[in-house]
C-alpha cells in the first residue's frame, strides 16, 4: 500500500484516551481557588499581604527550582505545586509577620518537608501546615501578632501593627464581640487568609465544581467541629467561622498527597481532623488547634488507608 | 430464595430432552440496572451511529489468522493450491477450547504464512487469492438444532466466538458445564445477559446490530433461552442509544416475551460493558474473582454474537464476515463495514475514502482496550469491532510525573482496586504486597490510566504485578 507507512505508526499500550487532566491544570484551579481569599486578604490588611504572597511564591518556587537543581532531578516547578504551597503558607501567617521568616518557612516547606522526602506526591504531611507548625514553634510571638483589618489605614499603621485578640482567643476567655456577619465576611483579625468565611466557601465550591476534591473531607471536618461544639454547648456557628476551620478543612486538609485515597479513609480522616481540632480548642491550652489536628491525621492518613482499604469487586464472594 | 438454587430440572444429563420440556418458572425482570461502582466518562464518539453498514466487497487477497479466538491457535486444512469456496472450513484443532476458521472469499490459497501479533508472539496464517466470484461452498446448509449437544456442535461449526472483543469460542461458553472443574458443583444458569452496552468510544457496531437486526437479536436470545431452559434474557444497552433500546423494546412486544426478554437501560459510563460489570448492573450478582458468569447463573454473549447465531440457523453460513466501526479523526469516511474476515487494514481504509490526515495510531478495537497496530497489512479478526485511526493530536500521549496521589485511580476502578498502590508495589517487585492487594481481580479497562492527571500508565503496571 502506497500510504503505509510503518515506521510512523506508534504503539503503545490500552488506553489510548486520557481525560485531558494534569497536575499543572488541577494546581491552576487550586490557585484560581484561592483568588477571592486572596483579594480579600489585601483589601482587609493591605498592601503587606501582596508583599508577603510574593516573597511566599516566589521564595518557594525559587527553592523548588534551586533543589530540584541540586539533586539533578527533573525540573517540577511547572506544575504549579510550588506556587500552591507558597500562598497557602502565607494565608497562614499573620499580616504583619516579617518577610525574611516566611522565606524561611517556606524554604523548610518546599526544601525539608517537600524535596527531601522526594518531591510531589511523596511529602507525608502537607508542606505548608508543616511550616507553619514550624514557625509556631521557633518564633511564637511574631506568630500570634495579629492585625484588625483595615489597620494599615490608620495614622500609625507603618511603625507598629495594631494588634486585637482574635474572635477564639475572646471565646477562651468568654467575650466575643464580632457578628455573625462580620465573621462571615472576614471583618475580624487572624492570619492572612483565613478570616473571610465567605471567600473560602466561593473557592471551595469551585474546587468542588471542578471536581478537584470531593465533599468528604471538608464536610466531615466542619461537621465534626459543629457537633463537637454543640455537645460542649458552645455556638458552633462561631467555631466554624473563626480560627483556621473554613481554610484547614477546605484547602489544607484536602491536600492530595498527605489525605487518604480512598472514600472511607477520607470520612475517618476528616472526622478524626474535626475532633483533634476540637480538643484542642476545649481542652488544650492553645486558642488554635487546626494546623495540629491537620498534622497529625496528615501522619495517620498510610494507616486510615490500610485499615479502610476496600474489598475488590468480587473478593468477598469467593 | 436464591433465584439460582430454584431452577429444577438443570442438571446436564436431563438436557438432552429438555427441548420439549415446559419453560421454566419467570423469574422477576429488572427494572432499573443495579448499581456498579467507579468508570470513567470519556468522550463518546458515536459519529458513525446513525450510519447504515456498508457491505465491502472481497478484496483480492485475504489473510487468514489461525488465532481469532482465545485458546489454542487452530491448524490449516489446506495446502497451497487448493482452491476454497466461502465458507468452507479451512482450519481446525482437537483442543477443547477452540473454534475453527473458514474461507471468507472463494479463490485459491496463496501460501501458509505467518503473522506477528502486536503482543510479540507469531501465528500461522493461511493467505487466499480471491477469485472475485464469491462461490458459496456446496456444503453450507442450515444446522438440524433440536438439542442442547446439537447446539454447541453446530455452534462450534458456526466458529462463533465472543464478538465484543474478548474471542471466546460461543460453544464452550453454551455448554458452560463441559470445562468444569471435577470437584465444582454443577453449574446451574437461569440467566441470558445480552451485552449491547457497547461502551467503548467510536464504536457502533453493535448499535448497528440491534438497528439493522433486531429481529435477529431476539430470535437468538428467544432460541437460547428455551434450548437451554434459561428462565431471563437481560438486554443490557447503554442510555446514550435510545434508538436501538426502542427497537429491540419494540420487537420483543410485537413477539409478545415481554415475561421473558427485557431490555435495560444501562448509565453511559465506561466499561458497563465488561462481562462482571454488566452481571452485576444486569442481575444484582457478583461473580467472584477467577469465576465466571456462569458460576453465579449467567451467559453473557455479545448482542451481535445472538444476531449472528439465529443467521447461522438460518442460513448455516459460518462467521465470514464482520461488521466494523472505521472510525478516527484521521480517517476520510468513517463509517460501519461489513468486511471479510481476513481483510487488511489498509484495503478497509482505502474503502472509507483513505486518510484526512497521516494515522499516528491504529487501534484495533475501541481506544479504551484496543491494540495499536504496528503495520496497516495486519487483517481483520472475527472478534474485531472497530478500527480507529488516530491523527497527530489524538494519538499524542502524555508524559508521566510524579503520582500526586489524588485518588481518581480509587474512585474510577470498577474492580474497588487501589492502582496507586499497586503501581508503588509493581515498582518494587514487592510480591507478597501485590498478593495481598488483589491484582488479579484487574481486567485492565483502562479507566485509572484514563483518569490519571500525571499520564501513569497504570494499566502496563497492573500487567507487571500480575507477571510477578
Amino acid at each position: 500500500m502506497e500510504n503505509q507507512s510503518p515506521a510512523m505508526l506508534s504503539v503503545s499500550p490500552s488506553p489510548h484516551f486520557h481525560s485531558g487532566e494534569s497536575t499543572a491544570v488541577i494546581m491552576q484551579d487550586v490557585l484560581i481557588a484561592l483568588v477571592p481569599a486572596t483579594l480579600m486578604a489585601v483589601v482587609y490588611f493591605g498592601w503587606r499581604t501582596v508583599l508577603l504572597l510574593g516573597v511566599c511564591v516566589g521564595s518557594c518556587v525559587l527553592a523548588e527550582y534551586l533543589c530540584r537543581r541540586a539533586m539533578n532531578r527533573p525540573q517540577t516547578i511547572g506544575d504549579f505545586s510550588a506556587a500552591v504551597t507558597g500562598v497557602l503558607l502565607a494565608f497562614n501567617l499573620p499580616p504583619t509577620i516579617h518577610p525574611l521568616l516566611a522565606v524561611l518557612g517556606c524554604v523548610f516547606a518546599i526544601v525539608v518537608v517537600k524535596q527531601m522526602f522526594g518531591g510531589i506526591g511523596m511529602n507525608f504531611v502537607n508542606p505548608a501546615i508543616a511550616a507553619r507548625v514550624f514557625l509556631l514553634i521557633s518564633f511564637p510571638s511574631q506568630m500570634s501578632r495579629w492585625s484588625i483589618p483595615f489597620f494599615y489605614l490608620s495614622r500609625n499603621a507603618d511603625t507598629d501593627a495594631v494588634s486585637s485578640a482574635t474572635p477564639l482567643a475572646q471565646m477562651a476567655t468568654g467575650t466575643v464581640n464580632v457578628s455573625y456577619m462580620d465573621l462571615f465576611i472576614g471583618m475580624r483579625g487572624g492570619c492572612v487568609g483565613e478570616t473571610c468565611v465567605l471567600a473560602l466557601l466561593l473557592g471551595g465550591s469551585y474546587l468542588l465544581l471542578r471536581r478537584v476534591i470531593t465533599p468528604e473531607i471538608p464536610l466531615c471536618f466542619l461537621g465534626t467541629v459543629a457537633v463537637i461544639s454543640l455537645l460542649a454547648g458552645q455556638n458552633p456557628l462561631l467555631h466554624l467561622m473563626t480560627g483556621g476551620v473554613m481554610l484547614g478543612a477546605i484547602f489544607m486538609a484536602t491536600d492530595y498527597t498527605t489525605c487518604p485515597v480512598n472514600r472511607a479513609g477520607k470520612v475517618i480522616y476528616g472526622v478524626g481532623c474535626g475532633v483533634i481540632t476540637m480538643t484542642i480548642r476545649l481542652f488544650g491550652a492553645l486558642p488554635e488547634g487546626v494546623s495540629y489536628a491537620i498534622l497529625l491525621m496528615n501522619i495517620l492518613t498510610p494507616h486510615i488507608e490500610t485499615l479502610t482499604q476496600s474489598a475488590p469487586f468480587g473478593k468477598e464472594a469467593a | 430464595m436464591d433465584p439460582i438454587n430454584t431452577a429444577e430440572g438443570m442438571e446436564g444429563e436431563d438436557r438432552s430432552v429438555v427441548s420439549a420440556a415446559p419453560p421454566q418458572p419467570v423469574i422477576e425482570l429488572p427494572k432499573r440496572p443495579y448499581r456498579t461502582h467507579g468508570g470513567v466518562h470519556p468522550p463518546h464518539h458515536k459519529n458513525t451511529a446513525k450510519l447504515a453498514s456498508e457491505e465491502m466487497p472481497a478484496p483480492s487477497h485475504v489473510i487468514i489468522s489461525m488465532q481469532q479466538h482465545i485458546g489454542k491457535a487452530c491448524q490449516p486444512l489446506v495446502k497451497v493450491g487448493d482452491t476454497v469456496a466461502v465458507g468452507q472450513k479451512i482450519a481446525d484443532s482437537d483442543s477443547p477450547v477452540c473454534s475453527p476458521i473458514h474461507a471468507s472469499v472463494s479463490g485459491k490459497v496463496k501460501r501458509i504464512g505467518s503473522l506477528l501479533l502486536p503482543n510479540g508472539t507469531e501465528v500461522q496464517t493461511v493467505e487466499i487469492e480471491a477469485d472475485g466470484l464469491q462461490t458459496v461452498c456446496p456444503e453450507i446448509a442450515p444446522p438440524q438444532v433440536e438439542t442442547p449437544e446439537e447446539l454447541y456442535l453446530a455452534v462450534r461449526e458456526s466458529g462463533l466466538v465472543g464478538l465484543g472483543g474478548a474471542g471466546f469460542p460461543v460453544s464452550v461458553k453454551l455448554n458452560f458445564n463441559s470445562n468444569r472443574h471435577e470437584d465444582m458443583p454443577l453449574r446451574k444458569v437461569d440467566t441470558l445477559v445480552i451485552n449491547g452496552a457497547e461502551c467503548e468510544p467510536y464504536l457502533t457496531a453493535d448499535c448497528r446490530e440491534m438497528l439493522e437486526s433486531p429481529q435477529d437479536v431476539i430470535e437468538g436470545a428467544r432460541f437460547l433461552l428455551r434450548m437451554l431452559r434459561l428462565r431471563r434474557v437481560i438486554i443490557g444497552v447503554e442510555a446514550n442509544k435510545p434508538e436501538a433500546i426502542a427497537m429491540l423494546r419494540m420487537v420483543i412486544t410485537a413477539r409478545g416475551l415481554e415475561k421473558r426478554i427485557c431490555v435495560l437501560k444501562l448509565r453511559a459510563a465506561y466499561p458497563q460493558g465488561a462481562e462482571k460489570i454488566l452481571v452485576k448492573a444486569c442481575t444484582d450478582r457478583t461473580v467472584p474473582i477467577g469465576k465466571i458468569p456462569a458460576d453465579v447463573g449467567c451467559i453473557v454473549m455479545n448482542v451481535t454474537s445472538v444476531g449472528f447465531l439465529a443467521r447461522y440457523l438460518r442460513t448455516g453460513m459460518p462467521l465470514v464476515t464482520k461488521r466494523i466501526t472505521v472510525d478516527g479523526t484521521a480517517i476520510a469516511q468513517p463509517k460501519n463495514v461489513i468486511v471479510p474476515i481476513g481483510t487488511s487494514v489498509a484495503d478497509v481504509a482505502d474503502f472509507c475514502g483513505g486518510f484526512r490526515e497521516d494515522p499516528r495510531k491504529i487501534v484495533m478495537g475501541g481506544p479504551m482496550m484496543g491494540t495499536a497496530l504496528y503495520t496497516m497489512d495486519y487483517p481483520i479478526i472475527k472478534q474485531n469491532n472497530g478500527l480507529v485511526f488516530m491523527g497527530q493530536a489524538e494519538a499524542a500521549a502524555g508524559q508521566p510525573t510524579d503520582c500526586i496521589r489524588c485518588g481518581r485511580c480509587v474512585a474510577a476502578c470498577p474492580m474497588y482496586l487501589t492502582p496507586v498502590n499497586i503501581q508503588h508495589l509493581a515498582e518494587q517487585r514487592d510480591k507478597a504486597g501485590i498478593e495481598e492487594i488483589n491484582v488479579k481481580g484487574c481486567m485492565e479497562c483502562g479507566c485509572c490510566a484514563y483518569a490519571c492527571p500525571a499520564h501513569r500508565p497504570l494499566v502496563q503496571f497492573m500487567r507487571l504485578a500480575k507477571t510477578l
